[in-house]
């Protein structure tokens, strides 16, 4: 008796996995090309400047740094990120 | 110096001294290493002196609990067959310890039987997979 | 039913093949629904695996011992909680929870990452998949759990009663879920080195589960130290186990690789270094899971021998030979944009402190397969033992402590003297107070190793203190918020900072903890009788009298007989504490031990009796197969008197009950003496309080920022953008 318990519910596991797993083929005509993706790198490694500029800030506050030593490294962080920026820029 | 150079001399160093550090390691290791060996194995090349690794079986009707907590009890081969080999044990006892358990001691050849070091007992978790089940 | 777990795991194992196929069709042809075909093959992975899991765990519950499986690990007197927990105490359902375990975690990173890293997640889908296919392959076809027998055997062998404790509920799972946990972080490598996009979008996810991974794995390996130390006592929360040291080795690479990539995130260097440690740490979480269940060296965890050394042997060898194919073969994208400014930089440090790390790994390792490494070098296995691999970690440790001190505070780049002046001054007189102290006040003097850790402890808790100090300060400057508000504040906007610094100073009282324990406790094993006392490091322990309980366990994990002492214990004649150390007898279903000997002759657990305090811990045992030898001869003298009389099986089951009860009355009438494990050891609460800091600090450093941080920081860095003379930046759901 349990066999057919058994049987029976793998049947239906079988037909929902086929289910689930088929979705995305059912869906939109045609297939769809992947988003560019130097655009998400771009705004990654632009988040991640910005974070490098902030923490720069906070180990000055907390002298870890000493005034030149703050201002020079601020200052080329910036430039990198306006790299940054002007590439972004390009790209749109 | 130029710093390619720099870099390039800071990389020799350092590899050198991780080589020079890893063959120290290395060298001592097998010098304070202790063989491990079985019943069979220790009966024909034990010498008196030296530390031994003995990893045995337990064998049934060879456990005596002698005054002053001390242990007698015979190892033989995982596999079985072959000679056993008597311990004389001092120290704290792992819970599984029993006849038929698999367990491992650091013994010393003192005259005709051997003693372990106090405390070195380490005793296998029983394993539920090996074919042959101890009963 | 079992036929229903049989067919899941194959369909499993279909899936698994299924989804490596459209996740490399659909990455290789650009087609994006097939990508999401595999996808979802991961999230239906997750859900047929939970039927098969089910499945196992409905029949270890209800004890059907047609299963060979609960034959095994289960019986009748195993209680309801451990019959639950028993399923992963077998190879089988061991590995049905690993690859359980896989698929959910599996699923959890598929979800977070369905909008990102668009090229790497099939890739990344497919490695999962891989390891999804390896394991329900050995599910299948040489390990399964749905073997039955028929007819079914009336009682199971039972689960060993070492198991028996709630660990047994933990720590696997949360072990195994650091193990699983590693191969999303390999996956994702191998996934970027395929594709070539080892860049800025990659680092910030890969952190992430790398860190789930770090903290996983470190509170499986916590939770195995503190079950060992309950069962062994003092000393033995860490043996150098081989299995032990399986799991530590993946977790010390992933700290290594937690603090090189803030510098491939900063400077874009040591690309190819965080490439091979994060591989190596995956590689090693594989080669720590293989070593449990193989059998191949001798350790008190093995599984045992098994036949599925060989193919795990493979899959290793698979994953190094690819990770140094996908390593060489990319070095193009790994080039390091900049390089070392000088030695004095927090660069310098990050990389000295993953240096350390990998020679600690590498002793480690080493220590670990000497005993296969030397059969092939010489002929004969060797063994090294905890002398060797204390003698080689400690200093590397120490070093280690003293860093966590000194990286958070030196700046990047380049350091000055000025700057050393400022942020060293006060740490360097910590620590020399500590020294001063050491040989005055706290009596540690007579190791100078604890003494050299302890002054590094003073010396990284004041570097920490400074910087939370300073970073508080200028908190309550900027927003002029209250004191309280302003430390919250710092802390919240400034996780991954802070959280990592709360995991140093939890490192640093853990090694407190370990150094003080282990140098200055001490331990005795005297045979007690009743009235008799016994001092150990300067606390006297008596023996005041025996308890005894038949057919009602005080610990609810099946013993028929639990045997024990109460112990008072005193110091300078004040009372301080009384234990209650158990001896607890399980029953031998196979009945070799004769019909009283096989109620009480099975496997025998001593419960430890622990009185923690911050101070220090307190702990009786008693021996619980020395104990059984001072009233065998009882049990034989009973066993004879039951099989003389030739009774029917019920009759005899009561006359031995009645046997055994008369021969508890005895132990308590005539208590002979006891053979005692007594210890005390210093500080041994500060290592689990440490390892709370650690992981609570990884916590904090891992926990997501929420909404209204984020808006902050939006408008912070838009005033940024404004400074550098750009337009507003598009925020477009960009946020991490």
């Amino acid at each position: 008796m349990t066999e057919v318990v058994a049987i029976a519910a793998i049947a239906l596991l079988i037909a929902f996995l086929v289910w689930f797993i088929g979705a995305p083929l059912r869906r939109r005509g045609g297939s769809e090309p992947f988003l560019p993706s130097e655009l998400r790198v771009l705004e990654a490694a632009r988040e991640a400047k910005y974070t490098e500029i902030r923490d720069n800030e906070l180990d000055y506050r907390t002298g870890k740094l000493s005034d030149e030593d703050f201002h020079a490294l601020d200052r080329q962080l910036r430039a990198e990120a306006v790299e940054i920026l002007r590439a972004l820029d390009e790209l749109r | 110096m130029n710093p390619g150079r720099k870099r390039h001399v800071r990389l020799v160093v350092s590899l050198t001294l991780a080589v020079v550090l890893a063959s120290a390691l290395v060298y001592t290791s097998f010098a304070a290493g202790d063989q491990a060996l079985s019943p069979t194995q220790l009966l024909a090349r034990a010498h008196p002196g030296v530390t031994y690794e003995l990893t045995g079986v337990v064998v049934k009707g060879s456990v005596r609990n002698l005054p002053n907590g001390v242990l007698d009890f015979s190892l033989a081969n995982r596999a079985g067959g072959g000679p056993s080999v008597p311990v004389v044990y001092t120290g704290a006892v792992p819970d599984p310890f029993r006849v038929g358990r698999e367990l491992i001691v650091t013994v010393n050849k003192r005259g005709g039987s051997f003693v372990a070091q106090p405390g070195s007992m380490v005793t296998k978790c029983p394993s539920k997979y090996s074919p042959a089940k101890s009963a | 039913m079992a036929l229903l777990g049989r067919a899941a795991l194959i369909i499993a194992l279909l899936t698994t093949l299924f989804g490596i196929g459209a996740s490399l069709y659909g990455a290789r042809q650009g087609q994006r629904r097939w990508v999401d075909v595999g996808r979802r093959s991961v999230y239906a992975l997750a859900a047929i695996l939970t039927v098969a899991f089910a499945v196992l765990e409905v029949a270890f519950i209800n004890n059907d011992f047609a299963y060979n499986t609960v034959a095994n690990n289960s019986s009748l007197t195993t209680p309801l909680f451990y019959r639950a927990a028993a399923m992963w105490g077998s190879q089988e359902g061991s590995l049905l929870l690993w690859v359980w375990l896989l698929s959910i975690w599996s699923s959890l990173a598929v979800f977070l990452t369905r909008n990102r890293l668009r090229e790497i997640v099939p890739y990344a889908v497919s490695v999962q998949l891989g390891f999804g296919a390896f394991f329900t392959t050995m599910l299948v076809f040489f390990a399964s759990p749905f073997n039955l027998t028929n007819p079914a055997p009336l009682n199971g062998a039972g689960l060993d009663p070492l198991l028996r404790n709630p660990s047994m509920m933990i720590h696997p799972p949360m072990l195994y879920s650091g193990y699983t946990f590693f191969t999303i972080p390999f996956a994702f490598a191998v996934g970027a080195l395929i594709t070539r996009r080892f860049d800025a979008e990659w680092i910030p996810i890969a952190r992430r589960f790398a860190l789930a991974s770090w903290l996983f794995l470190g509170v499986g390996i916590l939770l195995g130290a503190r079950w060992a130390y309950y069962e062994i006592g003092w000393g033995g929360y860490w043996g150098w186990d081989a299995v032990e040291n399986a799991a530590l080795m993946p977790w010390l690479i992933c700290t290594a690789f937690l603090h090189s990539l803030m510098i491939q995130e900063k400077r874009g260097m040591l690309k190819i270094w965080n490439a091979s440690l994060v591989l190596g740490a995956s590689t090693l979480a594989i080669v720590g899971t293989f070593l449990v269940r193989s059998g191949i060296l001798s350790s008190i965890h093995a599984f045992g021998a098994s036949t599925l050394g060989v193919p795990f042997v493979l899959l290793i060898a698979a994953m190094v030979a690819g990770s140094i194919y996908l390593v060489v073969s990319r070095r193009d994208v790994l080039r390091s944009e900049h390089h070392l400014d000088s030695l004095f930089s927090r660069e310098s440090a990050f990389m000295l402190n993953n240096v350390l790390f990998v020679g600690l790994t590498f002793v480690i390792f080493w220590g670990t397969f000497f005993p296969l490494i030397s059969e092939v070098a010489t002929g004969t296995q060797s063994t090294v033992g905890s002398p060797w691999f204390d003698r080689y970690t400690v200093p590397l440790a120490l070093m280690l402590v003293l860093l966590s001190g000194i990286g958070p505070v030196i700046p990047w780049r380049r350091a000055t003297l000025a700057n050393a002046r400022r942020n060293f001054m006060l740490p360097i007189l910590a620590a020399a107070l500590m020294l001063i102290a050491a040989y005055t006040v706290v009596p540690i003097s007579s190791s100078a190793l604890t003494v050299v850790l302890f002054c590094a402890a003073a010396f990284v808790f004041a570097s920490v203190g400074q910087e939370f100090w300073r970073g508080w300060r200028a908190r309550k400057a900027m927003s002029g918020d209250p004191p309280l508000l302003a430390f919250v504040s710092m802390i919240r906007r400034n996780r991954r900072r802070y959280g990592g610094y709360i995991a140093h100073l939890g490192i640093v009282v853990l090694f407190i903890g370990v150094s003080a324990s282990s140098t200055f406790a001490h331990s005795g094993y005297p045979f007690l009788h009743i009235g008799q006392s016994y001092s150990v490091g300067g606390y006297t322990y008596t023996n005041v009298k025996p308890t005894a309980a038949l057919d009602t366990d005080p610990t609810s994990t099946g013993a028929l007989l639990t045997l024990g002492s109460i112990m008072r214990v005193t110091h300078d004649g004040k009372y301080v504490t009384t234990l209650h150390p158990l001896a607890q007898y399980y029953d031998d279903p196979s009945g070799a031990e004769g019909p009283v000997g096989s109620l009480i002759g099975g496997d025998s657990v001593s419960t430890l009796a622990l009185a923690s305090s911050p101070r220090r811990d307190l702990s009786a045992a008693i021996d619980a197969p020395e104990l059984e030898g001072t009233f065998n001869y009882l049990v034989n003298r009973a066993n004879a008197i039951v099989n003389a009389d030739h009774l029917s099986a019920a009759r005899q089951t009561e006359v031995s009950y009645f046997l055994l009860a008369a021969i508890v009355h005895h132990y308590l009438a005539h208590p002979p003496a006891a053979p005692f494990k007594l210890a005390s050891s210093p500080l041994v609460m500060w290592l689990w309080l440490g390892a709370i800091i650690l992981f609570g600090g990884g916590l904090v450093a891992i926990w997501p920022a929420p909404g209204a941080s984020r808006r902050v920081r939006a408008r912070y860095l838009a005033r940024v953008a404004q400074e550098l003379g750009r337009a507003q930046p598009r925020r477009a759901g960009s946020r991490a």
